[in-house]
């Protein structure tokens, strides 16, 4: 198999198999959640709780004080990150055209210095975190397996991709084939491991929300 | 599976919802839940970290309710809940959560931790792995009537002394009557203030009240040890005093878990709303105080700052209202550093105070108390929960502090306006 085969093999077929399993694992797991339900409450409610929930989806994504001031690395690190994965992979023009091909609709990107610079302070970040995680006497209690290997399954695309961009390490078509590569097995992964929460914390973040907000309080 | 393991298995699958596995699959492990734990700040230990602390729930819910864990159980390869797990965590479940709900407040993926802990309770009762201290209590209240032995003897005594003293009439098992007062077994026993104040500041609203008989306990140890079954029992003795007296209003009285015993758990342990509503006492005195039927005069000079209890404020919702009330009478009032909806817990709350291993625990949890305190400086300190009010007290004199205690209802009484009408 040569680089462009190889090229050709992950842009093609094991492509569509991991957009399969990443959207069959996805609608699994949303599945064996609401399946569950929930019981009916019969207190009081001091105010509805809809509203509550919508706005706490979107008010955890900023720290309470104390947390900024106790655990200023977490959160800071944890913000980069996320902010310059998401730029990286939302509005770089290339993954826009691949978005189009698969969604059949696209959006406009940013001009690639700005990419390059989001991906480096995403990897930065994410090296942050690493570190963290090892030395925080708490996080290091709690991580294992489970923890590390998301890690490198969202690591190993930024890595692989900045050296596409930059031409380094291996000629074009195999480097590239590599990211691809990397990417697929982070999609077949992503329903079974925590990356999950990039979807499950704004269903978490909504219960919660509803249910302090019906007692009248705004979390 | 041992018979009690499996009796905990099956209360954990009860329990587990869409919420809980919505939950456990965002948690990313980042520790910040244990940067809002006072158990954890104040000793330093991670496994103290909120989120440990439900991982027997956790292994319920990922080998029961998840493609990947019912495949690795298949084989034998999920970790399983164990007899030695649930005794190892009891501390864990128990001694070292105030269930005071922080860590829900700041969780950045939304997870209610505490609210699994209420629900994790319930399969380590039904394992045996529940402290001494609150079986005993939840025994005594299933048997006796209150989680501290009290009996309707020592109530009647208490109304005794307050009626020879101040001459008014204690009304009791009055149908008809527009509130249903309940007291918690602190109160009785060490702040019979609370009643005489309830006692004036009634009378001179002109509101009609009445005890009963059978049902003057407020608070719930099922809930605390995460018994439904007796936390039912002992909501149902109240819902059937309250409708057999056809009052409108039931009062949770000052104290905290009562009130989310009565006001939100309270409807779905009995699978049905309410005919009456319950309400928080200082709800209760903050609608007099707006309907003009709550006059106040004087005012605290002291330097004043209040603690909010955790099931009245960010687990009740009631925050407000103490403010508005405490502006009545207070002139200098200073509020700590995180108040309200983000206090931090006097450390014995939860059923806590209850559990005789965790003595020294809750002591070292109030150092974080204690350094608010530290920052404010109050000349008194103010608060609106008996067993919050008992911690404080205990804390403070254990720290060489010297700050007087009072609550806030008994504060409003001793300003109470001389009324110009007669009862109404």
């Amino acid at each position: 198999m040569t680089a462009v085969d190889f090229l050709a093999f992950t842009r093609g077929p094991l492509f569509d198999v991991a957009l399969i399993i990443f959207i069959a694992g996805l609608a699994i797991r949303f599945v064996e959640i609401l399946v569950l339900g929930r019981r009916r409450d019969f207190s009081e409610p001091r105010r509805g709780g809809f509203g509550s929930g919508l706005r706490t989806m979107f008010s955890r994504t900023l720290p309470e004080t104390g947390t900024m001031k106790r655990a200023p690395t977490t959160v800071v690190a944890g913000w980069v990150f996320h902010i310059g994965f998401l730029v990286t992979l939302l509005l770089f023009v290339p993954h826009i055209e691949m978005f189009q091909a698969v969604l059949g609709f696209g959006w406009p990107g940013l001009p690639t210095p700005i990419i390059d610079f989001a991906g480096i302070l995403a990897m930065v970040a994410m090296v942050v975190v690493l570190i963290n995680r090892l030395r925080n006497p708490v996080m290091r209690f709690l991580s294992g397996f489970g923890d590390y290997l998301p890690w490198l399954l969202t690591f190993l695309p930024l890595i692989t991709g900045w050296l596409v961009f930059h031409r380094l390490l291996l000629p074009y078509p195999a480097m590239l084939g590599l990211h691809i590569l990397s990417v697929e097995l982070l999609m077949i992964l992503f329903p079974f491991t925590k990356l999950m929460h990039t979807f499950t914390a704004f269903l978490a973040r909504y219960y919660t929300g509803a249910a302090f907000g019906r007692k009248g309080v705004q979390s | 599976m041992s018979a009690n393991v499996e009796r905990a298995v099956n209360a954990f699958k009860e329990q587990i919802d869409a919420s809980t596995a919505a939950f456990f699959s965002s948690c990313v492990h980042c520790g910040l839940c244990a940067e809002a734990c006072l158990f954890y700040l104040e000793t330093g230990d991670p496994k103290y970290t909120p989120i440990h602390k439900l991982e027997p729930l956790r292994r319920v819910w990922w080998s029961s309710y998840t493609l990947f864990g019912r495949l690795a159980s298949l084989i034998g390869l999920a970790p399983k809940v164990t007899d030695d797990l649930l005794k190892d965590w009891k501390e864990l479940v128990y001694d070292s959560c105030s269930m005071c709900g922080r860590c829900s407040m700041v969780c950045p993926v939304g997870n209610d931790i505490t609210g699994m802990i209420r629900k994790e309770r319930e399969g380590m009762i039904a394992a045996g792995h529940a402290p001494d201290g609150l079986k005993g209590a939840s025994s005594r209240a299933i048997k006796i009537g209150s989680p501290m032995g009290v009996t309707l003897k020592a109530v009647k005594a208490q109304i005794g002394h307050l009626e020879a003293d101040t001459g008014m009439t204690i009304p009791v098992n009055v149908e008809g009557a527009e509130y249903l007062v309940l007291m918690s077994s602190m109160e009785i026993m060490n702040y019979p203030e609370y009643l005489e104040a309830i006692a004036r500041i009634f009378e001179a609203a002109g509101a009609s009240w009445t005890i009963a008989s059978d049902a003057f306990e407020a608070t719930n140890s099922g809930i605390q040890i995460g018994a439904s079954d007796i936390a039912r029992e002992l909501v149902m003795r109240i819902v059937a005093a309250a409708e057999r007296l056809k009052v409108k209003t039931v009062i949770s009285p000052e104290c905290g878990h009562a009130y989310t015993a009565l006001r939100w758990e309270g409807p779905n342990l009995i699978g049905r709303p309410f005919p009456f509503k319950a309400r928080h006492i200082l709800e209760v005195l903050d609608e007099f105080r707006a309907d003009g039927r709550l006059q106040t005069e004087g005012f605290e000079e002291d330097r004043l700052t209040f603690h909010d209890p955790c099931q009245i404020v960010r687990r009740g919702g009631v925050i407000d209202e103490p403010r508005r009330l405490i502006d009545m009478v207070a002139k200098d009032f200073v509020e700590m550093d995180d108040n309200g909806r983000y206090n931090w817990c006097c450390g014995a709350g939860g059923g806590v105070s209850a559990i005789e291993e965790a003595h020294d625990l809750k002591l070292t949890a109030f150092l974080k108390k204690k350094k608010q305190l530290d920052a404010v400086k109050p000349e008194k300190l103010m608060t609106a929960c008996a067993n919050c009010r008992i911690q404080l007290e205990e804390g403070m004199e254990e720290t060489g502090m010297d700050i007087p205690v009072i609550g806030l209802t008994e504060t409003l009484a001793e300003h109470l306006k001389t009324p110009e009408t007669a009862k109404g």
